[in-house]
């Protein structure tokens, strides 16, 4: 019967999970003991532990390890990964620095929040098997249900908050069925052993209806098409700096998730996902085109350009070869870098009475203040992928993958699709130059918003001169990820 | 064996019953009550799987304080459920159509239910044989140590639901007197009693 006793694992590929838990709690901890405490003391606090995390993260070692019982892997793809979701992650937190303070949401668990929201996705990435994969991708939603509707006496806000709540709790529900339907077919839980038993037995029915539910309980995470329709209301209606954040982190965590389910777990079933894959990849890029056109609030605007986006990184995913998966992680690199420079842009929308939201109070802005102007434009026509932007190589990668893997009609109508997008992101160029000018926003912009913009727009326009670095990066991630 | 049957069907039965009743009982008292028994039941039917941990964690967890706080909600809030119940039939053909659509497509799934051979393998858990320990033994073995992982995890949600909660509801009313002991223990004479010299025949 001793020998009954399973050990005790090994916790130290989880040290930057761990660290980021213990901060996170120790920072609750300071923020309820001291009295008055606002959230820029967190806030500068959870940057720090990020700082902490991230160099954690660089020098670990990129050897596959797997750990408590294989449910939990750390390989060079979740070190590529984790890293841009903590990159993402600490710009919306700084970004959120001078909106909290105005708007009257200064309270300290909103960093806190942001800290969890994070450790769940870094869980997600991590993910290796189906109950932690659940695990990680509940505690990010808990905690973004309660970021969106944090503005709680803001009824849009709170309206954001349950919308999103009511429709992430049927996801989670779906993406339950499905697992459940996964381990009744194939008799485990951990990816690498549903692999074994479907290479072994072939595929049936049951687990394809278990992929379909997993995969809709995840394409809501990403918020592509037909899971998309709560996204235009949580974005415009979530306080601004939270929006940047769901339309980054969240969305790579979600994406590292699917890449992760579908290459480990189901490779021999490439035929049938393939199919569902190219669906949502062209039905995502369509929508988010057309749909986009009619907005007039900015920040909705947005939401559909997410969804086009998140299609057009499926596009790399359908082609299901390394260069496909590599072209998804440039894709979502580039365009984690592009959203938080426009989030920059949003937020500095803000005259003396408050902010504003819509596109035509945009006008004359090339005249206020020149330089965001410029920026803001180069940052619409890279989102269009209008070369030698970066943008223009995150849709060149994951095309070129598509035709190498011979999918011609999907990367035909993802060019088609872009050239739509293009539209209306080359309308606010023009509303901004050519429009009667509205009255000026409130000048200077907050230092830090000038900062992440300036960053951003830096990395948009020179990406094309030294693009090695990225590359190879996420070559090597491939390479972790399809052995 | 025989016996065994008779009460897996006895309690299956009573727990579908009760079910059922929950959601069509007018009274929404008596739903919570026949939540309670469905609830009894289904821990009969873990004891009859040998799994008495989980029976007694389903009567103490989930009879013990959630049906008892769905008792004091329903009390509390004084909801009207008839008003929320009318045009219920009017929802009813779609709804059925829905369900057997479901049901149909999961007769389907399930038709093609063939247990893999090398599923027994697969599924090979570190839990020992029943007769080798006892349930709550095997749980103390796995959950601290295997399973820490998603323990932990599970505990990292159940923090954040916390904090969503009071960051969402709790407002710090001013002018509420509260209780501060440490005030009350560094009360003095000085300042807890007040002298006044009262003139005499004429009061305060």
């Amino acid at each position: 019967m001793e020998n009954a006793i399973t050990s005790v694992p090994d916790f130290l590929p989880a040290l930057p999970e761990i660290l980021m838990a213990v901060g996170a709690m120790a920072l609750l901890m300071y923020g309820v003991f001291r009295k008055s405490c606002d959230a820029h003391e967190t806030a500068y606090g959870a940057l720090a532990l990020f700082a902490l995390v991230a160099a954690l993260l660089v020098i670990e070692p990129n050897a596959s390890i797997e750990t408590f019982g294989g449910m939990f892997v750390v390989d060079g793809f979740t070190k590529f990964m984790k890293l841009l979701i903590l990159l993402a992650a600490a710009a919306a937190m700084v970004m959120s620095l001078t909106f909290i303070r105005r708007e009257g949401m200064d309270r300290f668990e909103f960093p806190v929040l942001i800290v969890l929201a994070t450790l769940g996705m870094f869980m997600m990435v991590s993910a290796n098997g189906l109950i932690s994969l659940y695990m990680g991708l509940e505690l990010q939603s808990l905690s973004l249900y309660v970021i969106a509707a944090f503005h709680r006496d803001n009824t849009r806000a709170t309206e954001a908050g349950l919308k999103y709540f009511v429709l992430g709790a049927l996801a989670s529900g779906m993406l339950l069925y499905g697992a459940s339907l996964i381990y009744g077919f194939t008799g485990s839980v951990q990816f690498a052993s549903i692999a074994a038993v479907l290479q072994s037995d072939g595929t049936n029915i049951g687990v394809i209806f278990g992929i379909v539910f997993v995969l809709a309980g995840l394409a809501f995470k990403i918020s592509a098409v037909p899971f998309h329709m709560w996204t235009p209301d949580v974005y415009e209606g979530a306080p601004t700096p939270v929006t940047a954040f769901f339309a980054g982190a969240p969305k790579v965590a979600a994406m590292a998730l699917i890449l992760r389910v579908l290459f480990v777990a189901f490779p021999s079933m490439e035929n049938e996902w393939q199919q569902i894959v190219v669906f949502i990849a062209i039905a995502s890029m369509l929508l988010g085109a057309f749909a986009a056109i009619g907005q007039s609030n900015i920040k909705r605007l947005m939401a559909y350009s997410s969804i086009s986006h998140m299609g057009f990184a499926m596009v790399g995913l359908a082609a299901g070869t390394p260069e496909g998966v590599r072209g998804v992680l440039i894709y979502l690199v580039i365009y984690v870098v592009m959203n938080a420079g426009v989030f920059c842009c949003i937020l500095a929308m803000q005259r003396k009475e408050g902010y504003v939201e819509g596109i035509s109070e945009l006008a004359g802005l090339s005249r206020n203040q020149p330089m965001v102007a410029f920026v803001m434009a180069m940052l619409m026509f890279s989102l269009a992928g209008v070369p030698p932007l970066a943008g223009f190589f995150g849709k060149f990668y994951v095309f070129m993958a598509a035709v190498q893997a011979g999918l011609y009609p999907l990367a035909v109508i993802g060019v088609l699709s872009s050239v739509v997008g293009a539209f209306y992101y080359l309308r606010i160029v023009k509303i901004m130059y050519f429009d009667e000018p509205a009255e000026a926003f409130v000048q200077p912009m907050p230092g830090e918003l000038t900062a992440i913009l300036g960053i951003s727009g830096f990395f948009t326009l020179f990406f094309f001169i030294y693009p090695a670095p990225l590359i190879i990066g996420a070559q090597a991630a491939v390479g972790a990820l399809l052995p | 064996m025989i016996g065994t049957a008779i009460a897996f069907y006895l309690f299956a039965a009573i727990t579908v019953a009760a079910g059922f009743m929950v959601i069509s009982a007018r009274n929404p008292v008596h739903s919570v009550l026949f939540l309670i028994l469905a609830f009894f039941n289904a821990a009969a039917l873990f004891v009859l799987l040998g799994a008495e941990f989980l029976a007694l964690i389903l009567v103490i967890v989930y009879v013990g304080a959630v049906a008892v706080l769905f008792l004091f909600v329903v009390m509390m809030l004084d909801v009207d459920f008839l008003e929320l119940r009318e045009g219920f039939l009017q929802y009813l053909p779609v709804g059925a159509l829905v369900g057997i659509i479901l049901l149909i497509e999961l007769l389907l799934v399930l038709g093609s239910w063939v247990i893999a051979p090398e599923a027994a393998g697969v599924a090979a858990s570190p839990t020992p044989a029943i007769t080798a320990v006892d349930n709550t033994r095997a749980l103390g073995q796995v959950v601290y140590t295997q399973y820490v992982y998603l323990f932990q995890a599970a505990g990292l949600i159940l923090l954040v639901a916390m904090i969503g909660a009071i960051v969402l509801t709790l407002r710090h009313k001013p002018n509420v007197k509260r209780q501060v002991i440490a005030h009350q223990v560094a009360r003095t004479r000085e300042t807890g009693v007040e002298l006044k010299k009262v003139e005499p025949g004429q009061g305060l």
